[in-house]
């Protein structure tokens, strides 16, 4: 981990304790997780107790403690997209890369979660794939769609 | 002095602006039941067993008494059919999560609860929070805090912070309900087990 990356980070929120969750947010992109080493250089620059930094960073569902993969896929479970076949999109995925929701492959490559509503029901069952939203999806479509990712 | 006058189980009491319920009953010598209050930190309605019937114009709501403040002429009932019902309640929820708590014992006497009402879930922490907060708001250590959300939240120790402040202050220790059973083992465990 790069201390200077993280303390320009810090920087640009003027070391501010309130700007504590944006700080996080910028660091969880920039890695695809909070590193340990991170968060306690957060705690100390912005003198914010490192057991409320695990709070909240336990908390939200954007922040991950372990490392995340390069892609983030999401998978929609609402009822909508539910009823138009999501279940099958999922497995697809899963025999695909060989990982449940909740986990990552080991080369650091995919991350899949499953999500209950991304807001666009009319366009179930809906894959979102780095914050790319992919509509209509059947499980083929999804995997010729995965291809795409290295 | 510009006293806040209201009523308390019939009783005429007066208080000070600011003050909560809980307060000035406990000033005039009325019990209401707590488990998640401490005097020497902030309200935080957590337990929500210190709950209590209050009468304004006319209507009645149910108020948790550590966090609502006093405001003139509110007629106040700290037992009833209802209230005591309510108790019992949330007190058999409690007992789920730690049957055994020596905290809750006498409580769940008072209140009837019975303890093997809700299928147990022994995790021993009921969320108080006193521990966390008599860490962060007394000894401004903040050794201890709450982790995740929803039922899996739980208390952890932060190692590093723990190692250097806990071996000699503990102080958290006895204020558990549960009997500190928790804060010892989630202590330990932060210890010996795998480091985050
Ligand atoms: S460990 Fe004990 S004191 Fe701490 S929150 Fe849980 S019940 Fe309360
Ligand atoms: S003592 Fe009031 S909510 Fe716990």
């Amino acid at each position: 981990m790069d201390t200077e990356k993280i303390d320009r980070i810090i920087g640009k929120h003027d070391s501010e304790a309130s700007s504590l969750i944006q700080v996080l947010l910028e660091i969880q992109s920039e890695y695809h997780w909070l590193p340990k080493e991170a968060l306690e250089r957060v705690s100390e620059r912005l003198q914010v107790p490192l057991a409320r930094i695990m709070h909240i960073a336990t908390f939200y569902k954007a922040f991950s403690l372990v490392p995340k993969g390069r892609h983030e896929i999401h998978i929609c479970m609402g009822t909508a997209c539910h009823v138009r076949g999501a279940p099958r999109v999922l497995d697809a995925v899963q025999d695909l890369i060989g990982i449940k929701p909740g986990e990552t492959d080991l080369d650091l490559k995919f991350s899949l979660e499953t999500v209950n509503c991304l807001g666009c029901c009319a366009l179930g069952p809906v894959v979102e794939i780095d914050g790319k939203t992919h509509g209509k999806m059947s499980p083929s479509d999804t995997a010729e769609v995965l291809k795409n990712y290295d | 002095m510009s006293g806040i006058l209201l009523q308390i189980d019939g009783r005429q009491v007066e208080a000070e602006e600011g003050m909560t319920l809980l307060e000035a009953a406990r000033k005039e010598g009325i019990h209401i039941p707590t488990l998640c209050h401490h005097d020497k930190l902030e309200p935080y309605g957590a337990c929500r067993i210190c709950i209590v019937e209050v009468e304004d114009s006319g209507r009645t709501k149910l108020v948790v008494s550590c966090v609502y403040p006093v405001e003139e002429g509110l007629i106040v009932r700290t037992r009833s059919e209802k209230i005591d019902r309510i108790r019992k309640m949330i007190l058999e929820l409690l007992l789920a999560h730690a049957p055994d708590a020596f905290g809750l014992q006498d409580l769940a006497r008072e209140y009837g609860a019975d303890r093997n009402r809700f299928e147990k879930e022994a995790s021993f922490c009921i969320h108080c929070g006193l521990c966390v907060r008599y860490c962060a708001e007394v000894k401004k250590k903040h050794a201890v805090g709450f982790v995740d959300r929803g039922i899996r939240r739980e208390i952890c120790f932060v190692p590093e912070v723990a190692a250097k402040e806990c071996w000699d202050c503990k102080e958290c220790f006895p204020l558990c309900p549960t009997e500190a059973l928790q804060a010892a083992f989630v202590l330990v465990e932060a210890f010996t087990g795998e480091k985050t």
